[in-house]
């Protein structure tokens, strides 16, 4: 067997290539991923019909809340929650710390998030992805960001949001930087390209495959913020590609019923008359906080580089 | 050749991807999400996806039965990867309570046959009924059969193992159904859509 930036040959198999971790993600599209904390809460997301769940020790309001370091889970945890469904789990590294990657590697979970909602390990620096064979999801604020993670290897695409906050407004901006200067790419001329490049400090290779599949490269979900069916379907209406809920679903009153009807949401996102049948006596939400309350320091998306 | 208006189930997964192939061989391809949207459609794709959030989905609007009675009257339907779990009449490795199944294809599927993310792979697979190139598949997460029925064409098999002789099936055809464990709509490669838009004409032109 030979191993070669994370890929592996052996005989006329070869596992951990760009197109089978961006492959995984491609089948997660128009469907939710939910965070988990136990594995009971992981039943509860697969019985609802979750593509996925993100182990975690605390969802993102929790890690608000409590304050102090927040680093990748137990891998105990981890391994329960993984022998209790049979959807992919994801699991959450701080932002370059490489060795909490590997252990997941070892672990063998489905996809590793380099994640805001953890303390960041590194003040400059996020992990060499290519260098894994587990696929990587990371997020982003604009387009510079999401291509200098694609550059780094990510297979998938998130937005920030501003996590366990229960406030969509965030998310909603960073889908619109996102969808917004990818439309505008669109039109530019190669010279305008070189620029445009330069300017969001993105490689011009990955500027140009964006410009010219209107699209990035990678799937992109929405993340951060997401509490209720109709946020969910607001982040599909702006064209994300399915939708991560964090505190969402297992800080409100019923999280199986909610759970449920964002998943409906998501597939029928563009069909009213179901999301209000689906929207319907959901009991109370999660019960949130404005981001416009929030300092700088408080703002999780400010994370990464 | 190309009258035919096919469907591709977009419940969650992988659909768009089905739906550019389709377009690619100039097909009139539709997304379903709802019973009524199966009228007028000459076949049906069920793409990959997660089949545990496919069939709950399906089962919330009422789609489990019309899409039985789709394929149990012998309606052309292709399945891949989580497609061909929902087709399978019998799966292995369900979650806990077991899943909503189609059913139709006399067959057993083992769900994650392969193992988790880490697993997933590309190989070149032999397909006869495709010609001599080699077909290289994407496989994630991916199923595979264990048994089939009398009367189950295999159309490819894998090696079940890296460095193992033995080998499990890929792809099978009965009739009008049509499954594979890999993705061809992750590829560049047209075989796989073409070989069933003909199956989709043979029919058509059959009933018709």
């Amino acid at each position: 067997m030979s191993t070669k930036n994370g890929q592996q040959r052996d005989g006329q198999v070869e596992r951990g290539t760009f197109a089978v971790k961006a492959g995984l993600a491609q089948m997660l599209k128009g469907g939710v991923i939910m965070d988990v904390v136990t594995a009971d809460q992981a039943r509860i997301a697969e019985e609802a019909g979750a593509c996925a769940v993100m182990a975690l020790e605390r969802v993102p309001a929790d890690i608000r809340k409590d304050g102090g370091v927040a680093r990748m889970s137990d891998p105990r945890l981890i391994k329960e929650i993984m022998a209790s469904v049979t959807i992919p789990v994801m699991a959450k590294v701080r932002i370059g710390h490489f060795v909490e990657a590997q252990i997941l590697e070892a672990l063998g979970v489905d996809y590793i998030d380099e994640s805001e909602v953890l303390t960041p390990a590194d003040e400059s620096h996020h992990i060499n992805k290519h260098s894994f064979t587990i696929p990587f999801v990371c997020g982003c604020r604009n387009l510079g960001e999401a291509l200098r993670r694609i550059a780094e290897g990510a297979a998938m695409i998130r937005t920030k949001g501003e996590a366990g906050t229960g406030d969509v407004v965030e998310a909603v901006r960073h889908a619109r930087n996102v969808n917004g200067a990818i439309r505008r790419i669109n039109r530019m001329d190669a010279d305008e390209l070189f620029t445009f490049a330069k300017e969001i400090q993105a490689p011009y290779e990955l500027v140009k495959e964006t410009a010219e599949l209107n699209r990035l490269p990678v799937v992109n979900f929405a993340a951060g913020g997401v509490a209720t069916p109709a946020d969910a379907a607001l982040m599909m209406q702006l064209g994300v590609d399915g939708v991560f809920v964090g505190s969402g679903i297992f800080k409100s009153d019923d999280p199986a019923k909610r759970a449920h009807a964002i998943v409906q949401a998501v597939t029928h996102f563009n069909d009213p008359h179901i999301l209000a049948e689906v929207s319907e006596n959901l009991g109370a939400p999660m019960v949130g906080i404005n981001v416009t309350e929030l300092s700088e320091a408080e703002k999780l998306a400010e994370r990464g580089w | 050749m190309n009258e035919v208006r096919l469907g591709v189930l977009a419940l969650q997964g992988a659909f768009r991807e089905h739906i550019a192939m389709l377009k690619r061989l100039n097909v009139e391809a539709v997304e379903v999400r709802l019973a009524g949207e199966l009228d007028d459609l000459d076949g049906l794709i069920i793409p990959g996806g997660e089949s545990t959030s496919m069939g709950l989905v399906a089962e919330r609007w009422g789609l489990v039965e019309p899409l039985r009675q789709w394929v149990h009257g012998g309606r052309p339907t292709w399945g891949t990867c989580a497609g061909m779990i929902l087709l399978a009449e019998h799966a292995t490795g369900q979650k806990l309570g077991g899943q909503a199944l189609i059913g139709g294809l006399d067959v057993t599927v083992n769900r994650n046959y392969f193992g988790r993310q880490v697993d997933s792979f590309e190989a070149d697979l032999d397909v006869p009924v495709l010609g001599d190139t080699p077909f290289h598949a994407v496989f994630i997460r991916a199923p595979a059969i264990t048994a089939v029925a009398e009367g189950v064409e295999t159309l490819a098999t894998v090696a079940s193992l890296p460095d193992e002789a033995d080998s499990v099936i890929a792809a099978v055809r009965k009739g009008t159904v049509l499954a594979t464990a890999f993705h061809p709509e992750l590829t560049g490669d047209l075989r796989w859509h073409r070989f069933f838009v003909q199956i989709v004409n043979d029919y058509k032109s059959c009933s018709g």
